[in-house]
């Protein structure tokens, strides 16, 4: 993948520009999950309310990056890579803007469940998952500065082990809720949370995914089969 | 990346600074390797032949003057009313390769062109091939509108007389009739057909060309940059009158507009230094090209 060398060199700084706005626009989305995350684990209400109140710095990078991609479009008329970068960019900050909201639902939570807490197995099992979520967020914004579609197919299948841990905490919570009803509400409270880790989980594929269209101008949304791994190519 | 600080309007594209493109400018071509990887390549990238093609070419090369040669081993096919589009950067054989579609070639002292042309599997280099009946069976539009200095009727008229496809007036009268309607032009032209062919504006003129290509009842229409003299709403016209023409005649495009073959062809033939590099679906070219010179030149890159 090569963005520059077009006889144009505004042509070159325009689409190196957006992209930089969407890595940057993932690198707030990474940092926003990390502390709330921290803010939830600690129970850092300070923390949780920095989350919640820069939400909004995300939100805006979406707009702001989709009215460029517009921008480019309308005046360039971009063909082939370009034009699949612009639609991956687009793709991706909607994926993105998302996530972001996920890490604001985590700080809210963290503010609710203030002062309560759960036992040190399900408190461990939440952070293991969260350090996945990071993980796959982290190499899925890397295979996307990176251009690497090779890693995006590899990253793509982090989901899957994600997928797992969260179907393996909600059972953990399910019995502990069983155990004793006056559990519920912070059974639940962690439940959404592990839930919106494993939404994020999704968002990342799916950018492996834009990544792999990027670069190899293939589809391959909605073509894995029933395990859910992405297809070798 | 602790602060994120983005100006509410920061909408205007900084002009430097935040790049990480350095300032190559050269552009770094070595012709002579992409000769030799174009010379290497056996056929063009994508799928350049198709099942019962109208037009089938093979090894096609063309020598201006025995010293210069213009095409190299072009083999392609075209497809029965479809509107391909031959696109690349001047000088790439394009026009060239159209104009051996009716030998138009010949017209050209020292021209010589080898290799397998067949429409409807019939040779038409054959020896005992009339160019002049061939021409009317793939008929041409140029660059320029070029009426004859004659009247919009006998501009039309012309080409069914000298082929005696009329028997009286009235037929004569319904061919150019018909020709005219399906160039989208006879309602513009119906109270005024004695008038001068030369005294109807570009787009016009360009539709009355067409028109006098049709009326000859050809199976091909070939055209070279038909568009580029024409304003923005003209250029839609004829668009829009190529995308109607599909259906009853096959139409091969020479195009310096990529946007024009993009919106109006069905298969795209990408040509480079003489050589067909990529023939594919026109979708697949310009999401997806299968040739690095073809992404190039499609994205605006100098390669």
């Amino acid at each position: 993948m090569d963005i520059g060398h077009h006889t144009s060199q505004q042509y070159n700084h325009e689409l190196e520009d957006v992209r930089n706005m969407a890595l940057q626009m993932g690198g707030l989305v990474e940092e926003q999950l990390n502390k709330a995350m921290r803010a939830l684990m600690e129970s850092d209400s300070q923390l949780a309310e920095e989350v919640v109140n820069s939400d909004y710095k995300v939100n805006r990078l979406e707009v702001q990056i989709d009215e460029v991609c517009a921008k480019i479009i309308a005046r360039r008329q971009p063909a082939a890579s370009d034009l699949r970068l612009l639609i991956s960019i687009i793709k991706s900050v909607t994926d993105l803007e998302r996530m972001g909201d996920e890490a604001e639902k985590i700080a809210r939570y963290a503010l609710t469940s203030q002062g309560t807490s759960s036992p040190a197995s399900l408190h461990s099992s939440l952070r293991h998952l969260g350090n996945e979520v990071r993980d796959m967020l982290r190499d899925a914004l890397d295979t996307m500065a990176r251009m690497d579609a090779e890693k995006a197919k590899v990253v793509g299948q982090s989901d899957e082990r994600i997928d797992a841990e969260f179907d393996y905490l909600s059972r953990e919570l399910l019995t502990h809720m069983m155990e004793d009803p006056r559990n519920i509400k912070q059974s639940l409270n962690t439940l959404w949370c592990a839930r919106a880790l494993e939404r994020i989980g999704d968002h990342s594929r799916n950018i492996c995914e834009y990544v792999i269209y990027l670069v190899e101008g293939k589809d391959v949304r909605h073509t894995a089969p029933k395990n859910g791994t992405i297809p070798a190519i | 990346m602790n602060t994120v600080t983005l100006a509410n309007d920061s909408m205007t594209f900084p002009s430097s600074g935040t790049t990480t493109t350095s300032s190559v400018n050269k552009t770094d071509v070595d012709i002579h390797s992409v000769v030799e990887e174009l010379k290497r390549a056996k056929q063009a990238v994508g799928k350049p032949f198709l099942d019962n093609p109208k037009f089938k070419t093979r090894d096609v090369n063309v020598y201006y003057n025995q010293t210069k040669q213009a095409i190299f081993n072009a083999s392609l096919d075209i497809g029965r009313n479809e509107v391909i589009a031959m696109i690349g950067p001047s000088g790439c054989g394009k026009s060239t390769y159209l104009r051996c579609l009716n030998r138009m070639n010949d017209t050209i002292p020292g021209t010589k062109v080898t290799g397998d042309l067949l429409l409807d599997g019939e040779d038409i280099y054959a020896k005992d091939q009339d160019p002049v009946l061939l021409r009317a069976r793939v008929g041409m539009v140029f660059q320029k509108p070029n009426p004859f200095p004659k009247s919009i009727y006998d501009n039309v008229a012309y080409g069914p007389r000298l082929h005696g496809l009329a028997v009286n007036r009235s037929e004569l009268d319904d061919i150019v009739e018909q020709s005219l309607t399906k160039a989208g032009l006879f309602n513009e032209v119906k109270d005024r057909l004695n008038s001068p062919g030369t005294g109807l504006s570009g787009g016009q003129q360009q539709r009355l060309c067409i028109a006098r290509a049709i009326a000859v009842s050809p199976e091909v229409i070939l055209m070279d940059e038909p568009t580029s003299a024409l304003d923005p709403i003209a250029t839609a016209t004829i668009e829009e009158l190529i995308d109607e023409l599909r259906s009853s005649f096959t139409i091969c495009i020479v195009t310096h507009s990529m946007q024009q073959a993009a919106r109006i062809s069905q298969r795209t033939a990408y040509f480079h230094l003489g050589y067909v590099v990529e023939v594919n679906d026109t979708n697949t070219v310009f999401t997806n090209p299968g040739h690095r010179l073809t992404e190039n030149y499609i994205t605006g890159r100098f390669g």
